[in-house]
């Protein structure tokens, strides 16, 4: 069984994300698998994060402003892999970081490092070549996302080649902005379980545990990120103890549902 | 997508919205369903008469095309003073710095304007760096009645002010950006992220030829007036094809549409002149081909500025229109296809050019169109005094000449 598998396996599972070289990221990933995660997505910082909001895009930069390298994103995934052999770590960013060296490169650079999965925001089924072979090549799973304007005739297309797990954004928008009302993300969800046999994790504009856990009673995963990156941003170096306390607040609602389903 | 003939070099993109490896669709898949929709929509009006009729004649009464493919005289002489003997061609202008709002952007933006409605959308969104394309779009926006927001970068609207009260006057709402550098690029990423929030009722009008499929094609299509133009009125003039096209390179958009309808005649020899900035041996310039390598941003694949890692390095030109990391993805593929050549020209060499233009022409030509005017000492000096050139004077310099009084250290 692979990591997203035994990840979802257990019922709803908590997705979530920081990014990479924005404070301490090692003991940031480390409070977060403490407070009850079941996937890490890492954020690549890109110059221009055009599908963020100002949280993510704020953290972008910071760690682009610390000197944040490829190279260290990479080191950072290996460590992890190190001390969390069972925790799926997935990267999530923009097109050009990842292709720039070529796909091959960046497959292999996410196999060496125990990455399980790879988002990559712009590079939509129509693109796969750039980079989809590459990953599937080296068993990499690609991960792909819907969003309401993603319609039946679309979707096959979408889930095809796709793995791991179908990360559903509930609102046409930007990262950490406004949530999708609950009606909408259960029919949503609803459509793409018909559709497809991997996870549906359901994201954007996710905050308190009490959202968490509504989503949890319809969907195989909640992805929370604005919420920590604005914690990494505020508490600094001090970060982790925070951090955790979060994650378990939303993992305690999240799994709870696993229990009531 | 054009009809596809193997021979032509007008016939790209390909059914997948690339030129060779260069353009595509490289969005948010939010986006894709939309992008797809004004693919079809293109198509659709491509083939409607009444669409085109209504471009026609919007151009002519509104736009005041065609624009004059004007001889001149001065600067011709000039050159061929300076250069070899028997050398320096005659010199041609294509004055698309008479067209309203005072350059070629307008063209754009009657084409998009018109696919905006006929899609039904409410609102109109742009992107500007100096204000150029955020006037044209306001003033299309205003004839027809639609809303309109211009995303600009902050440091931008400090600069650029007497164009921020032409946009409010026209009636668009003008947002600054204060993301990044708070430049052209900066204000694109904000305007991408107002549309995948709104695509349900919001046209992009995108103000040059890049950016997802189809708009590379659509804003060529769109400026590809100007290369009909001139080859019918130097038919006129001449009775024959000019012999070499010069035009410089921001995004693209004045250059392709110029180039465009010649790709195809191979007499017709193509110059594109990047933004050189203080030169491209500095870190401080914008020639993505000299030095950028491809890379993926803003939809599209194609020549960029950036470091090893991809991350995209901050462009400099002294011409705000010029001021971007990037060009549009077909002038990626004509430089490697080798059919069209294109030079850089520093910030001082184009101002220079500016200062001969206006006294030597009574033109105060763009700081964008006196970068492809700078170029024409190199260029006159290998050419027979019996060939023709034209140089596309892609906007007029009246918003430039504060930052030309600056750079010369003169106070207004």
């Amino acid at each position: 069984m692979t990591r997203f598998a035994n990840a979802f396996a257990k019922g709803p599972a908590l997705v979530c994300f920081i990014t990479a070289g924005d404070g301490d990221t090692a003991s940031n990933l480390d409070a977060l698998v403490a407070g009850g995660a079941d996937v890490i997505e890492l954020g690549m910082p890109f110059t221009d994060p055009m599908a963020d909001g100002p949280a993510i895009q704020e953290a972008n930069l910071r760690a682009l402003a610390r000197g944040t390298r490829t190279a260290d994103i990479f080191r950072i995934a290996t460590e992890f892999r190190q001390r969390h052999p069972n925790v799926p770590l997935v990267l999530m960013g923009y097109a050009n970081p990842m292709t720039i060296r070529g796909p091959e490169w960046f497959a292999d650079e996410c196999a060496k490092a125990g990455v399980d999965g790879v988002i990559c925001v712009d590079i939509p089924s129509e693109e796969d070549a750039e980079l989809g072979p590459a990953l599937r090549e080296k068993g990499v799973s690609l991960i792909r996302l819907a969003t309401p304007t993603t319609d039946a005739a679309r979707l096959p297309a979408v889930l095809n080649g796709s793995s791991g797990f179908l990360y559903y954004v509930s609102v046409a928008g930007i990262t950490g902005m406004q949530q999708a009302a609950q009606g909408s993300i259960e029919e949503a969800v609803a459509r793409l379980k018909a559709a497809s046999d991997i996870p549906v994790a359901v994201g954007f504009g996710v905050r308190t545990p009490e959202q968490a856990a509504a989503i949890a009673k319809v969907a195989d995963g909640v992805v929370v990120g604005s919420a920590f990156v604005e914690i990494v941003k505020q508490h600094g170096d001090s970060a982790p103890g925070p951090l955790q306390d979060y994650t378990a607040s939303l993992a305690e609602a999240v799994h709870s549902a696993r229990i009531n389903a | 997508m054009t009809v596809q003939s193997p021979n032509s070099l007008r016939s790209y993109p390909d059914e997948s919205g690339h030129f060779g490896q260069f353009g595509g669709r490289y969005v948010a898949e939010t986006l894709m369903p939309l992008i797809l929709d004004l693919e079809k929509e293109y198509r659709a009006a491509r083939q409607d008469p009444a669409f085109q009729a209504q471009f026609d004649d919007l151009l002519k009464t509104f736009v005041g095309r065609p624009s004059p493919l004007y001889p001149a005289p001065r600067v011709t002489e000039h050159f061929r003073k300076l250069a070899p003997k028997g050398k320096g061609p005659k010199i041609y202008f294509k004055r698309e710095d008479l067209n309203h709002t005072g350059a070629h952007k307008i063209n754009n933006c009657i084409g998009q304007i018109l696919l905006a409605m006929r899609m039904g959308k409410t609102k109109i969104i742009a992107e500007t760096g100096a204000g150029q394309h955020g006037v044209a779009t306001a003033t299309v926006a205003a004839r027809f009645g639609l809303p309109c927001t211009i995303f600009m970068g902050a440091k931008d609207v400090e600069r650029q002010k007497p164009n921020v009260f032409r946009m409010k006057l026209l009636g668009a709402e003008v947002m600054p950006v204060t993301s990044g550098a708070e430049t052209l690029k900066d204000a694109m990423n904000e305007a991408l992220r107002h549309w995948v929030a709104n695509v349900h009722d919001t046209f992009y009008i995108i103000g040059t030829a890049a950016g997802p499929h189809p708009y590379p094609e659509l804003v060529r299509d769109f400026q590809s007036v100007i290369g009909t133009e001139t080859r019918a009125q130097m038919l006129e003039a001449e009775g024959r094809l000019p012999d070499m096209l010069v035009a410089a390179v921001g995004g693209g958009s004045n250059a392709i549409g110029m180039f465009h309808p010649f790709l195809d005649d191979p007499e017709v020899a193509m110059v594109g002149i990047e933004a050189g900035g203080h030169g491209v041996d500095t870190d401080k310039h914008a020639a993505s081909l000299t030095g950028g390598k491809p890379g993926i941003l803003h939809g599209n694949k194609t020549y960029l500025l950036q470091d090893e890692d991809g991350q995209i390095t901050e462009a400099h030109s002294i011409s705000a229109g010029l001021d971007y990391p990037g060009l549009g993805p077909e002038h990626s593929w004509l430089h490697e296809a080798g059919r069209v050549r294109y030079v850089p020209i520093t910030d001082s060499e184009a101002l220079e050019a500016f200062q001969l233009c206006c006294a030597l022409e009574g033109i105060i030509p763009a700081l964008e169109s006196a970068h492809a005017l700078a170029a024409l000492p190199q260029l006159t000096a290998e050419m027979d005094e019996d060939k023709l050139l034209v140089v596309n004077v892609s906007g007029r310099g009246d918003k430039d000449i504060f930052t030309v009084a600056e750079a010369l250290g003169v106070e207004l």
